[in-house]
């Protein structure tokens, strides 16, 4: 490999330390190593970007050419027949509108039982409060899969079989929200705790007034988090859900595929393209929250 | 605060045990939604997994103790036996591929370039992540299609005949882990990207005045420094990839034959195909087992081997 200073960064090399002569090339003659490095780059995305650009464009074919090769990366003409026609075929309205409900209140109640549960662990004082916490963060380590029997029969107990509610109620209570949520509030100053208990504010209105409006950022990344996960999930649907109906966009499109199987493909990527759209303005404004939610799991 | 410190006991007790009992009340009642639902949705089922997996039971007759046949039939049964062995090659495979190609990528990304561009691939590699497994499988199984996908055009224009990725069980399995790969390695990507950028940049600085580059500076300082990152980020690979369904499901639907079977596809097909819900949970609390053990190595190694700062 080269031996350049490759792994200076963004910043300037020299700091206290004078740059030895030896390791200093010419600018304009990038090394094989460079040239080696930014090649396999180029490579990684565009074998990342590859098959989104490639389900976008045959999306935007006929369904009678979307079997065409080679195929088109940049639809010249781009026909809108394959978006017409996945409306007609599935019933796209209602999969969009269940998905937008499912996940809008797994979000929402996650937000809001996080942001209480996390708010008891970090400022309240309670008996068995590090018991308890273990047992929530226990919770993590066990695999959907294991519950996911029992959860089927307590919801038919419950007489919400197939129902949008057997999806959203066991999805709400959440052990890695609620860490995060802790986390959080820890991590704010007891300062104005003190000072609104001075000016005589309960312990109610100390959370309400002073902590819910601070924690907003943490919030934001627990319900973007359930978001990403619930918008995309496909196992839960699949296990509680019977009607087509009550499906959710990503069991809705494997349907799809399935009735249609090979026939037209760029109606069932029209559908594809459309399932995308809401991950796509959450990956465009929302991304720096997300990762951070991401990655928060193996900071602690 | 300054006062609260130096104002005398006796004022002060009042107020404090009257807050105390509403405190303890306010804590309950905030931490009710979440420990009622998961007592519900988690604990209960955990012990309904745990007595069911010891009956034979399909909803509708009654249950019938059969002792351990339930586990028996993990050695005994092949397509269960199949499907386990199938999780552990995937697992393999999928989580070296993933961390090799999320470390590699992360490194690169330390060398100097415009920051425009650092921007651009780290949000491309991560764009995978916001996808849905399921869609992401639908337009991958049309694009590894024998006759008409655009994988097997591509590799005829280098010459390469047609290869049967959906229909051959070794390149089935193949397509599977790429596709998970293709969706998750930007994860982990995440994970050594943020190590990497922590390590200060003077102790490469003096790697490199003592002739420590390339490969020797990467395997003698950087890798020990980021270890902790790398142990994090292999556990919670294994842990993802155990548990896959979504891919194997869409994509080949286990076969062929069983060859590209996951144990949750099997817990998935007992439990609602062959409603026999006492072997799904004999299987789900081995794959839980089987997380347990991973977690548990990873505390272990982690007081050994890792190099903390």
């Amino acid at each position: 490999m080269s031996s350049q200073t490759l792994h200076t960064g963004t910043g300037l090399p020299s700091g206290s330390t004078a740059e030895p002569p030896a390791t200093r090339t010419p600018r304009r003659l990038p090394s094989a190593g460079t040239v080696g490095r930014y090649a396999a780059l180029a490579v990684a995305a565009a074998l990342t970007l590859g098959p989104v650009l490639w389900t976008l464009s045959t999306s935007l074919r006929t369904p009678s050419e979307s079997f065409n090769l080679p195929p088109s990366f940049l639809p010249i003409n781009p026909d809108f027949t394959a978006y017409q026609e996945v409306f007609k075929q599935i019933n796209v309205g209602l999969l969009v509108l269940n998905s937008a409900l499912v996940t809008g209140l797994i979000a929402l109640g996650q937000m809001a039982s996080a942001t209480l549960a996390g708010y008891a662990f970090a400022r309240l004082d309670f008996r068995g409060k590090n018991a308890i916490f273990s047992l929530v963060l226990a919770t993590m380590m066990v695999p959907m899969q294991v519950t996911i029997v029992p959860v089927f029969m307590l919801i038919r107990g419950m007489g919400l079989s197939d129902t949008l509610l057997a999806l959203i109620l066991p999805a709400i209570p959440t052990a890695f929200g609620t860490f995060l949520m802790r986390q959080y509030f820890l991590g704010l100053p007891n300062d104005f705790a003190e000072a609104a208990a001075l000016d005589g504010a309960g312990p109610w209105r100390i959370f309400r007034s002073v902590y819910v409006p601070l924690a907003v950022p943490g919030m934001a990344i627990v319900g973007i988090l359930a978001f990403n996960f619930h918008w995309n999930e496909f196992f839960r649907p699949l296990i509680l859900t019977i009607s087509e109906q009550n499906f959710t966009l990503p069991l809705g499109l494997v349907t799809l595929q399935g009735n249609l199987g090979t026939g037209s493909i760029s109606v069932v990527l029209a559908g594809v393209i459309l399932s995308m759209l809401p991950a796509l303005v959450v990956f465009i404004f929302g991304q720096r929250t997300l990762r951070e939610g991401l990655t928060a799991g193996a900071s602690k | 605060m300054t006062t609260t410190s130096t104002v005398p006991r006796p004022p002060v007790k009042p107020p404090a045990v009257r807050r105390s009992f509403v405190e303890r009340w306010l804590a309950r009642t905030f931490l009710a939604p979440t420990v009622i639902g998961m007592a519900l949705f988690t604990f209960l089922p955990i012990i309904a997994s745990l007595v069911l997996a010891f009956f034979r039971w399909d909803i509708v007759s009654a249950p019938q103790f059969v002792g351990f046949a339930n586990f028996a039939s993990l050695a005994q049964d092949p397509t269960v036996r199949v499907s386990f062995l199938n999780t552990i090659g995937f697992v393999i495979v999928a989580v070296v591929l993933q961390l090799g190609i999320a470390l590699g990528l992360a490194s690169m990304l330390q060398a100097r370039m415009p920051s425009w561009l650092r921007v651009f691939l780290r949000s491309t590699f991560f764009f995978p992540l916001v996808l849905s497994a399921a869609s992401v499988s639908i337009f991958m199984r049309y694009m590894f299609n024998e006759q008409f996908g655009v994988v097997n055009w591509l590799l005829s224009l280098v010459g390469i005949p047609a290869v049967p990725w959906l229909t051959s069980p070794a390149a089935s399995a193949a397509v599977v882990v790429l596709v998970y790969v293709w969706q998750n390695f930007g994860f982990s990507f995440l994970l050594f990207l943020g190590a990497l950028t922590n390590i200060p940049k003077e102790l490469h600085e003096a790697a490199n005045l003592d002739g420590a580059t390339g490969w020797k500076q990467f395997s003698n300082v950087t890798l020990p420094l980021i270890s902790p990152t790398v142990l994090v980020a292999s556990v919670m690979a294994i842990i993802s990839a155990l548990q896959v369904f979504d891919q194997p499901y869409v994509l080949t639907n286990g076969g062929p034959g069983d060859s590209t079977r996951t144990a949750v596809m099997v817990i998935f097909e007992s439990a609602f195909q062959q409603l026999e819900f006492g072997k799904a949970s004999a299987i789900g609390l081995v794959l839980t087992v089987l997380i347990l053990a991973v977690t548990a190595l990873q505390f272990r190694l982690s007081r050994r081997f890792v190099f903390y700062q």
